[in-house]
């Protein structure tokens, strides 16, 4: 017998619930009701889907999510190089206090950032002692911003600190007593090494932050829609499924493509050498 | 000069852990608060916690949660380790494939995920319930059961198998003996992981699933029509038990390398 058969539920399993829901989108997307209860196929929802309405906030999804992925690394990068630093003798310790509110559900992280923000909150009270009066923290950009930095930011932080407790430390070692001082130590040796790790932390950052739904909801309020929101407008509110299926292909296409570029990278093994 | 240096990165250190856990904190302690307004401190009180628990909707979106991972994480693991060994033993060029193709519900959008599923089960003509939520959580734990296990398989000794069938064993029998229990600390994180995807996963149930809630659907209706303390109630309760789950996790893992230690 061979063993290869054990694979065959698993086959079966992906072909229905993964290969055939794909195609059902493909075939959603490129095709409309007709008048007469049936279904024509055309390419009208591909062409309203670049439309500049659609493409303006696909675009404004990106940008925040580019902001916010920015913030997370600017963020996480020093975490995680104190971490792994050689005087610091806990850090192995300290970084599952830095992941922890990775395992705990993001829309009660959301939840927990509305209430601190909310009017009359601990943070309005806080900058009330200043004598800063009714500031506006929810249901704004800003807001967008900040939920998405405190969702992702253990995202950031984790594949750094674990490309940077693999180096070598023969190599930073071997690179002082050649008379590097700790400048040199990190941009010859340290900060190429990680990179790897801050590549992984970007896709696992930008991507969910630009597909995300519900959170621009909760704290941007409903003036402010990203992407995901607008898919899931198309199926719950404008019951145009076909619609709704052309812009998660857009979408699903734009993440696709560029998730193999970016694994290419962090796969690559001279990828740490680029500087 | 040292000092002031690591002064500083613990300061720092600091920070960022003050905004990783102070919203947390503060509504792990306005759970305990007697008035319905946060930031407001009227008095200690458990009776959040007693509303929550006499709260149906939220218990039985609490069942469904608790009851959806078991089910899916046991189903995934026994389907994710048999398709491990299945890929193991594929030919290259086979398996490259059925790798990649593996990989794609880890890459896709969990929106593009979900709302595949939905349009599978609509034109289907299956009614959206607990079977379809169930289905859709076992679809995204799968991969990533597999990928826990093909690395144990690929740093087992290939001859002990064969050992086995030479010495006269069933190759089922000999899978059981000799490859289990070698993959076995893959299976096991492959099943941990699966269970909490599958306890965290708000995306793909929101679109797979109608009438049926599990925590994130209810917390997220809950959440838009504004703030309320049996929900604080309900993130603390979760997440000290996020905390024990981890501690002793850990615990088991530190002494399962202590003990190694010891032998080697």
């Amino acid at each position: 017998m061979k063993r290869s058969v054990f694979a065959t539920p698993y086959l079966i399993w992906m072909a229905i619930f993964i290969l055939v829901p794909l195609g059902i989108i493909v075939y959603y997307a490129m095709t409309a009701a007709a008048p007469d209860g049936g279904v024509v196929f055309t390419l009208d929802n591909l062409i309203k889907a670049f439309d500049p309405l659609y493409m303006g906030i696909l675009g404004r999804s990106v940008w925040l999510a580019f902001i916010a992925t920015c913030v997370c690394l600017l963020i996480g990068y020093p975490v995680a190089l104190i971490l792994t630093s050689r005087n610091f003798k806990k850090g192995s310790l300290l970084i599952i206090l830095f992941v922890l509110p990775m395992w705990m559900n993001f829309l009660l992280r959301t939840y927990a950032l509305i209430n601190i923000l909310d009017n009359g909150g601990v943070v309005a009270q806080f900058l009330g002692l200043f004598g800063i009066q009714n500031p506006k923290l929810l249901y704004n950009t800003f807001a967008i911003i900040l939920g998405l930095v405190y969702n992702y930011l253990p995202f950031m932080i984790l594949p750094i600190y674990s490309a940077m407790v693999k180096i070598d430390h023969g190599l930073i070692e071997a690179a002082e007593d050649l008379g590097a001082n700790s400048w040199n130590v990190f941009r010859r040796v340290r900060f190429p090494l990680s990179l790897p790790g801050v590549v992984s932390g970007i896709t696992m950052v930008f991507m969910p932050a630009v597909t995300t739904f519900a959170v621009s909801r909760l704290l941007g309020g409903s003036n402010f829609m990203m992407y995901g929101d607008v898919i899931e407008n198309q199926f719950f509110f404008m019951r145009d499924w076909h619609f709704g299926a052309t812009l998660s292909l857009v979408m699903m296409v734009l993440m696709l493509v560029s998730s193999f570029i970016f694994r290419k990278y962090q796969d690559d093994d001279s990828g740490g050498m680029l500087w | 000069m040292v000092k002031v240096k690591s002064l500083f990165q613990k300061g720092y250190l600091g920070l960022v852990l003050l905004f990783l856990y102070a919203p947390i904190a503060t509504l792990i302690i306005f759970s305990f608060n007697a008035g319905k307004t946060m930031g407001k401190w009227s008095g200690f009180s458990l009776k959040w916690y007693e509303q929550l628990f006499q709260d149906p909707s939220l218990m039985s979106a609490l069942s469904t949660t608790l009851t959806i991972a078991v089910l899916s994480a046991l189903i995934a693991t026994v389907i994710g380790t048999l398709a491990a060994i299945g890929i193991h033993s594929m030919r290259k060029r086979t398996r490259s494939l059925v790798e990649t193709a593996t990989y794609i519900p880890m890459l896709n959008p969990d929106i593009v995920t979900g709302i595949s599923l939905m349009l599978l089960f609509l034109f289907l003509r299956v009614s959206l319930g607990y079977t379809t939520l169930l289905l859709a959580h076992i679809t995204f734990n799968i991969p990533y059961v597999i990928f826990s296990v093909l690395p144990k398989l690929r740093q087992m000794p290939q001859n002990l198998y064969e050992a086995a069938l030479d010495l006269g064993c069933k190759p089922t029998r000999a899978m059981w003996k000799i490859i289990v229990p070698q993959i076995m600390p893959g299976i096991v994180t492959g099943a941990i992981f699966a269970l909490t995807l599958s306890i965290d996963d708000f995306v793909v149930s929101y679109f797979t699933t109608q009438g049926v809630s599990n925590l994130s659907i209810a917390i997220y209706a809950m959440a838009r029509r504004g703030i309320s303390p049996k929900i604080n109630a309900l993130s603390a309760i979760i997440f000290v038990s996020i905390v024990t789950l981890l501690l002793i996790v850990n615990i088991r893992a530190n002494r399962v390398q202590n003990g190694k230690e010891k032998k080697a």
